[in-house]
């Protein structure tokens, strides 16, 4: 198959699919809607102000470029491989997410949106949404599983500071899958003054383009700043994978580069077979039909869906963005999977070893890099994307290590 | 001609509306949901809408989405729900059924194969809901070269210059959904729907029927009044989900058609 794809940046096609995956798989009520997003998104594509707005955000409200960190007790550490970190934890809000949340709200503005939904799952792309709402004076509202409402409470209330309103999801199991249907549901109901910004590189066409063109920055700088650090590309990029808007955005533009190989990392969950206990669609799943895409989910025999299971709630989605699944399919990328207890391991040793406090998200990317790196040798380069701060899991940890935050040791003193 | 063409054929002859019924195949499991869809033809219902279960139905309200998670929890497939449209034709080889339903469960089935076992089960047409237009050569094409019939949505965001491509590749009938929102939300109005059905109906032969938001004999007369038909779907789910026995709930489904038949 390899052999018959002589681009890999030329996605999506007319029909928004990347080889048998994406499309727009939505209601009739909807479908208008993206019409008209892909029309305005392909204007604003070539609009050079629509640009230079993103970029002077990008540099004054975000603060990018985010640093290329070359991680050196932790290569010492390893033993092996070079490994650098792409900070994108230090971003404004945290996380990566912003950086498409810009792109997607400037949007908005040029289409005359005044209310603007999103899903969360961690709640990094809550947040993000609801910070961007609030510097422009938009009226948010975030939908979250009630699930996550309750293991990500810091950013519940961040959002809430932020002047969102969230709305606890109760369908479903009450994750970011079920977030995900009721923000369709809410786009579905109110057509006319309502943008919904979905917060990876999933949905109907344009939104897995769109996502990723707005997270491409991240492997544009890495591009740039590899070269000056090293006087070269790096050897492997890696990236943890929910949806797969971080990883996207670090290997797009890498794609062609036939000599950089790409390795995005799933979440195992507690172990990649036939119990399902995990979030890894593209090492567990097979191709189906949710949210507006065709991809690889996690589904049953009968074509149901299966919750996902992770100790991160930023991985915690049944799907995964079709692009990653035609990159998997053609074999331009490797998808592997981490479990939760190698995420934790790789959490704790980037703490230690860097004073670096990674999210649960990165953590897996990180764990991967534990693998390969110490067998590599000492002139490979790998970089990782560090994409999110792991302050909103400082909870979820304490609770699998066994530490416990209410007792004296961890209260806060009045 | 297929039993939805048939159907509707006899009812110009009447001078009749269509009254259309929605229930979720399994629900709350396949005997009663079995003795509820035998019961439907005796309660005036004209076509049978049969959804098809699905964990994630993003464009259904939480009536609907508990219905169908009730009929997975008892253990409903796409096999049970064919196996209960099968069960149902022994009886009754008029009425039409459409299966209405998401695209993943007969995308997993596999379009080819589901397509001959529908046929087999005597289902006469599908409604798709995550399938427009741009998807035709997924399911929908195949499915009328199948003879099976297409029914597509029309949504008040459907405009002029959409309209078409909407009608084409659309048989039996066109199903107007007279709100923006989910099943079992907001409550249709006939004044807002009048001047929509008759924009559809300039542009196409095919009957128009409409549904979303209708959930009583009034509503379903006064809109059946000023279209080809109406469908009630989540005020029968929510008897059916209320535990009400099966004699009451075809009572309320009367109640319905009377009022749409009086239209």
């Amino acid at each position: 198959m390899n052999e018959l794809v002589n681009s890999y940046t030329s996605g999506p096609d007319e029909q928004g699919r990347f080889g048998l995956y994406g499309g727009r798989f939505v209601s009739e009520t909807l479908m208008p809607l993206i019409l008209r997003l892909e029309d305005e998104y392909e204007k604003a594509k070539t609009d050079p102000s629509f640009w230079d707005e993103m970029h002077h955000l990008w540099t004054h409200y975000v603060g990018r470029p985010s640093p290329l960190y070359f991680a050196e007790r932790l290569t010492e550490h390893l033993g092996g491989a070079k490994v650098y970190m792409k900070r994108d934890e230090l971003n404004h809000t945290g996380a990566h997410k912003i950086n498409n949340v810009l792109g997607q709200i400037i949007l908005a503005r040029r289409m005359g949106k005044t209310r603007i939904i999103a899903e969360t799952g961690a709640g990094q792309h809550g947040v993000a949404t609801a910070t961007v709402c609030a510097k422009f004076g938009l009226k948010c509202v975030v939908y979250m599983g009630a699930h996550d409402v309750e293991r990500q409470a810091p950013n519940v209330f961040r959002m809430k500071l932020l002047g969102a309103e969230v709305v606890p999801v109760t369908s479903g199991r009450g994750t970011l899958k079920d977030a995900m249907n009721d923000a369709m549901r809410d786009w579905v109901t109110n057509v006319h003054d309502t943008f919904y910004c979905i917060g990876t590189v999933a949905g109907p066409h344009p939104y897995p383009a769109m996502v990723r063109d707005f997270q491409s920055i991240i492997g544009k700088e890495v591009r740039e700043q590899m070269t000056a650090a090293e006087g070269r590309l790096p050897d492997t990029v890696i990236a943890a994978i929910g949806g797969g808007s971080n990883a996207m955005g670090l290997f797009y533009p890498f794609l062609e580069d036939k000599e950089v190989g790409i390795i995005g990392v799933e979440a195992g969950g507690k172990g990649v077979d036939e119990k399902m206990q995990h979030c890894a669609s593209l090492t567990g799943g097979r191709p189906g039909v949710l949210h507006g895409n065709r991809t690889y989910l996690l589904q049953d025999e009968d074509g149901q869906i299966l919750e996902g299971f992770s100790i991160s709630a930023g991985l915690d989605y049944p799907g995964i963005g079709p692009e990653h699944a035609w990159l998997k399919d053609v074999g331009r990328a490797e998808y592997v999977s981490v479990t939760d207890l190698e995420a934790l391991e790789a959490f704790q040793l980037c703490c230690t070893t860097e004073g670096i406090i990674p999210a649960l998200e990165p953590s897996h990317a990180l764990a991967h890099v534990m693998k390969i790196a110490p067998t590599l040798p000492a002139d490979h380069i790998i970089c990782m994307n560090m994409c999110g701060r792991g302050d909103k899991d400082i909870f979820t940890v304490a609770r699998h290590l066994g530490f416990d935050m209410s007792g004296p040791e961890g209260r806060n003193v009045e | 001609m297929t039993r939805i063409d048939a159907k509707f054929a006899d009812l110009t002859a009447q001078g009749k509306k269509a009254f259309v019924a929605y229930v979720m195949a399994g629900d709350p499991d396949y005997d009663r949901s079995l003795e509820v869809v035998k019961g439907l033809p005796g309660a005036g219902v004209d076509i049978i809408e049969l959804g098809l279960p699905f964990t994630d139905p993003m464009a259904d309200g939480p009536t609907i989405q508990a219905a169908g998670q009730r009929a997975l929890d008892a253990g409903m497939t796409l096999d049970r729900t064919l196996a209960l449209a099968t069960e149902f034709r022994k009886t009754d080889d008029t009425t039409p059924i459409v299966l209405m339903g998401y695209y993943n469960p007969i995308y997993s089935c596999g379009v080819d194969a589901f397509l001959d076992k529908a046929k087999a089960a005597g289902i006469d047409g599908l409604i798709v809901v995550d399938l427009p237009p741009e998807e035709d050569e997924e399911l929908c094409l195949p499915a009328q070269a199948a003879g099976l019939n297409f029914i597509r949505l029309a949504t008040p965001t459907t405009d002029d210059a959409r309209l078409p491509r909407v009608l084409q590749n659309t048989s039996g009938f066109v199903y107007y959904v007279s709100i923006t929102g989910i099943t079992g939300a907001a409550e249709a109005q006939a004044d807002n729907v009048a001047p929509e059905v008759t924009r559809i109906k300039s542009a196409t032969d095919l009957p128009v029927i409409v549904g979303f938001g209708i959930n009583s004999p009034e509503k379903a007369e006064g809109i059946a009044a000023i279209s080809d038909g109406a469908v009630v779907g989540s005020a029968i789910v929510s008897k059916i989900a209320s535990g009400e026995p099966v004699a009451e709930v075809l009572s309320f489904v009367k109640s319905l058609s009377d009022g749409a038949h009086r239209a």
